[in-house]
């Protein structure tokens, strides 16, 4: 049995100890916001935090993860306020067609978390997930909105 | 080609590519008996008008990113006179489609088309709809329809001042006659229709809560993982899974011809079980093929003398050509091109007491629907197609449904039990229905002040249409006999006045499976036709703005939008020491779109967009912020494409397989866009994949200016540029 913590709430699961984290989240758990797009840590649609680090879910073996605090998309938004990324994510109507956006937004929550006021060249260097749709200037003008929301420091 | 035939031409292309083709009366079919069940009062195949005056408003394509699940609606409730916050969308069943004789009509979104196609019947769906909820009021109120009005969800009688809500007399208009001729709007007095309206699915995106087809759970659900044969076409010959038989999760193996797949408790089970299952296979006749020898191929079609279609004739090419004291020449390559939709294909099925449910990512539920029929040989009537939202669909998900077939074909073999196949982004990215790869050769001639006498243009390429859809190469489906209309977009219909034109098509159909990809012909012979009439300008010494604008006096809206955006672009102005310009124009999806590109290369090839301005005359401009959204979203998929985009092959396989090998564009590489919105009314454009016909062009002719070198292959980093 492999203890794990997701968004708050506690889960044993009967796993192989390889098993990548993204497919336990998906498959046993049911939480399906982190998504596959690649397996290779490649496009990051399946960004999740672990201990508040953004990390490529499908390349984590669920062992790395035991006993840690995973924060999925699901988890984001406390007591039904949305977090000011997702927010800013609505305000800037960034997504196409949405499949990448959990693995993005929980990546601009990291980046926002650790420098509340971004650069461009600072999102340059932390937004290297793949938008196949091309959203990538509404994600640049949103997290650079969502800094300025009051609420943002707090992610 | 004349206007009439042109636009007749335009109206049969647009009529492929629906999975049925069982007639379609867009009023005539509305039933009463719904298939569908919906808690509100139906007032026709499009309205459901709940107690509480909420308004339910059905859509029948899919929904990819382009937006249309937004739009498509925006249209119905412009003529219903509803209240827009008080709107929701949802899907019109595939099923209930087949039983109520298409009363929602095409279900595909592909080809640009949700709006353009079915804009009519939306707006008559919602004021038909409306002229039932005046008459039932007016009944109601014992007093003419004609005093009545209608507004916000709420009908009023002029004279008295009275109101009802819509709820209200629901009931009693799902009752009356629909009216057989309603008059839609004027566009003056839209209300919805022109404003940027926000898309009603992002919130459950950005949630987490959307679900896409790889999200389908059901009770009691397998997964399955499969392998295809690495060279297409080939064939399972002999298949060993004892390896795996009684590991963990592991439910079943099977041998399904043309893959295997192994069926578990979860997908990385299966999935890492396939690796230890020993697969013989039959490649058949193509394992040797390679990129080289597809070029061959190519090339005997540009220099065949016979198996030659012509698709354009004015006047006499050889003449003018021969008499010509300029003359240029050309040859143009654009390669295969994946669609990497950022969700693999998958598709979950089950197969249970002769019904057949299927849920998967579908840009057209009714082929899928078919499909799956004929997989499973149940009646259409049979099966439902749930749908979902697609994790990206570019062309990839309609005119072939692939994996909705093979998603069947298990549940089958595992009757009873609901399963959810799905794809490795490995075979994703080696068993796609590809662009096409097409080389082209270009020949024109020039009289003495530089203006274009003569234009000759051979495509050599794969002919989706007959390789794919199985479509007869014939008008007004096709420009000509034997010519595949995307083969030659936008060079068999080239606008500018050339007195003798000529265009061949040698359909030359390789075993690389092709397809649609987001913009199809438009992808890659704009690159080609804008490149070479830059060269022409180039040879003429003219400005390459200023001599497209003297080509295109008599097509109004080229030029419209090419003025447009040069103007927006300001172009002649000075540019800073070592930035140059290109430009290009396109009409493509029924919309005109024109690309000015500001750039500097640097000694490492590093190419550096400084500004990238994007025109678009869509005729009406139905939901303006989403429109820009597939603009800037067009300049990152062609700059994805033009910059690294290439599937090769070797020993009959694709050489490529995940994004590491081949690349997708990042956000540090995202370049300044600029949109100019040129609406000029009067038209229904397509918004989802013109934006990228001008963008190859323009930014290759920069790239002129800037260096002296003219890029005439696809991608780029064969040219040693890279995107900076």
């Amino acid at each position: 049995m492999i203890e794990l913590t997701v968004n708050g709430k506690q889960h044993n699961v009967d796993v192989e100890p390889e098993m990548p984290l993204l497919w336990v989240l998906r498959d046993v758990l049911d939480v399906k916001g982190p998504k596959f797009g690649c397996g290779i840590a490649q496009c990051g649609a399946c960004t999740v935090h672990l201990n508040g680090e953004p990390v490529r879910s499908c390349s984590v073996p669920v062992s790395t993860a035991a006993g840690q605090k995973v924060l999925t998309i699901e988890g984001l938004a406390q007591r039904g306020q949305l977090h000011p990324v997702q927010k800013a994510w609505i305000d800037n109507e960034v997504p196409q067609c949405g499949y990448c956006q959990s693995g993005q937004i929980m990546a601009a929550v990291a980046l926002l978390a650790r420098n509340a006021n971004p650069s461009d060249k600072d999102i340059d260097a932390a937004m290297t997930n793949i938008c196949r749709c091309g959203t990538y200037a509404r994600i640049r003008t949103a997290i650079h909105a969502a800094a300025k929301s009051p609420k943002s420091a707090k992610a | 080609m004349n206007d009439i035939s042109r636009r007749e031409f335009l109206k049969q292309s647009a009529a492929i590519g629906g999975g049925l083709t069982i007639g379609f009366g867009p009023l005539g079919a509305f039933s009463q008996n719904a298939a569908q069940k919906t808690d509100g009062v139906e007032i026709n195949a499009w309205v459901v008008v709940r107690p509480d005056d909420g308004i339910i408003i059905r859509y029948a394509r899919s929904e990819m990113g382009q937006g249309s699940m937004t739009s498509a609606p925006m249209l119905v409730a412009e003529e219903l006179e509803c209240d827009w916050r008080r709107v929701k969308v949802e899907y019109a069943s595939a099923n209930a489609n087949v039983k109520r004789k298409r009363a929602w009509g095409d279900m595909a979104s592909v080809g640009s088309r949700t709006i353009r196609n079915s804009q009519e019947y939306l707006r008559k769906g919602g004021a038909t709809a409306r002229e039932m909820l005046i008459a039932a009021a007016a009944k109601q109120w014992n007093v003419p329809a004609s005093e009545c009005t209608a507004q916000n969800s709420f009908i009023t009688h002029g004279p008295s001042k009275r109101r009802v809500s819509y709820g209200k007399v629901a009931d009693a208009a799902a009752k009356l006659e629909a009216p057989k001729d309603v008059k839609l709007k004027d566009p003056k007095d839209w209300k919805l229709i022109g404003k940027s309206v926000k898309r009603i699915d992002i919130p459950d995106t950005v949630m987490g809560k959307q679900r896409y087809g790889i999200d389908t759970q059901l009770d009691g659900m397998l997964y399955a993982a499969i392998a295809q044969c690495p060279v297409f076409g080939g064939k399972v010959k002999a298949m060993d899974g004892s390896k795996v038989e009684g590991r963990r999760g592991i439910v079943k193996v099977l041998s399904m011809e043309s893959f295997v797949a192994v069926v578990a408790d979860n997908w990385w089970r299966a999935k890492e079980a396939l690796r230890d299952v020993h697969i013989d296979w039959d490649v058949g006749a193509n394992g040797n093929a390679s990129s080289a020898s597809l070029m061959e191929f190519y090339r005997s079609g540009l220099d065949a003398k016979e198996d030659i279609a012509v698709a354009r004739k004015d006047g006499d090419f050889d003449q003018a050509f021969a008499a010509a004291a300029k003359k240029l020449e050309a040859e143009y390559y654009t390669p295969y091109l994946a669609h990497s939709c950022l969700e693999p294909m998958g598709c979950t099925a089950v197969l249970k007491d002769g019904k057949l449910d299927v849920w998967t990512s579908t840009q057209n539920a009714e082929a899928s629907l078919a499909t799956a029929a004929a997989a499973a040989g149940v009646a259409l009537e049979n099966v439902e197609v749930h749908r979902t939202q697609l994790g990206g669909g570019f062309g990839r998900r309609g005119g072939a449904q692939d994996f909705v077939r093979q998603g069947v074909l298990i549940a089958k073999a595992m009757e009873g039990t609901p399963v959810k196949m799905l794809w490795t982004r490995e075979e994703d990215t080696q068993h796609d229905f590809y662009r096409p790869a097409s080389l082209i050769r270009m020949k024109a001639a020039l009289d003495d002040s530089g203006n274009p006498t003569a234009w000759y243009s051979r495509v050599s390429a794969t002919s989706i249409f007959s390789s794919l859809v199985h479509l007869p190469l014939k008008p007004p489906l096709a420009p000509a006999e034997g010519v595949d209309p995307q083969s030659v977009a936008s060079i068999f219909d080239i606008p500018h006045a050339i007195p003798n034109v000529r265009v061949e098509y040698a359909q030359r159909n390789a075993y690389v499976p092709v397809g649609f990809w987001r913009t199809v012909g438009h992808s890659q012979n704009p690159f080609v036709r804008e490149s070479f009439m830059d060269e022409l300008a180039a040879a003429a010494g003219k400005d390459p703005f200023e001599y497209r604008r003297a080509l295109l006096q008599k097509s109004p809206k080229d030029l419209g939008i090419l003025e447009a955006t040069a103007k927006a672009a300001n172009w002649g102005s000075p540019l800073p020491a070592g930035v140059f310009r290109g430009i290009a124009e396109t009409e493509g999806y029924g919309s005109y779109t024109c690309a000015v590109c500001e750039l500097s290369v640097d000694k490492n090839g590093e190419v550096s967009v400084r500004r990238l301005v994007l025109g678009i005359d869509p005729g009406y401009a139905v939901n303006p912020d989403n429109i820009q959204a597939q603009m800037q979203g067009s300049a990152v998929f062609m700059l994805t494409a033009m910059f690294w985009g290439e599937i090769t092959i070797r020993e009959g396989r694709v050489e490529q397989s995940n994004f590491h090998d081949y690349r997708m564009m990042r956000l540090r590489e995202m370049p300044k866009v600029e949109v100019v919105l040129a609406p000029s009314g009067g038209f229904w454009g397509g918004v989802g994949e013109p934006g990228q016909a001008s963008i190859a062009p323009a930014v290759c002719n920069a790239i002129f200016a800037a260096t002296g070198k003219r890029i005439r292959s696809l991608p780029l980093k064969n040219h040693g540029l890279t995107l900076a």
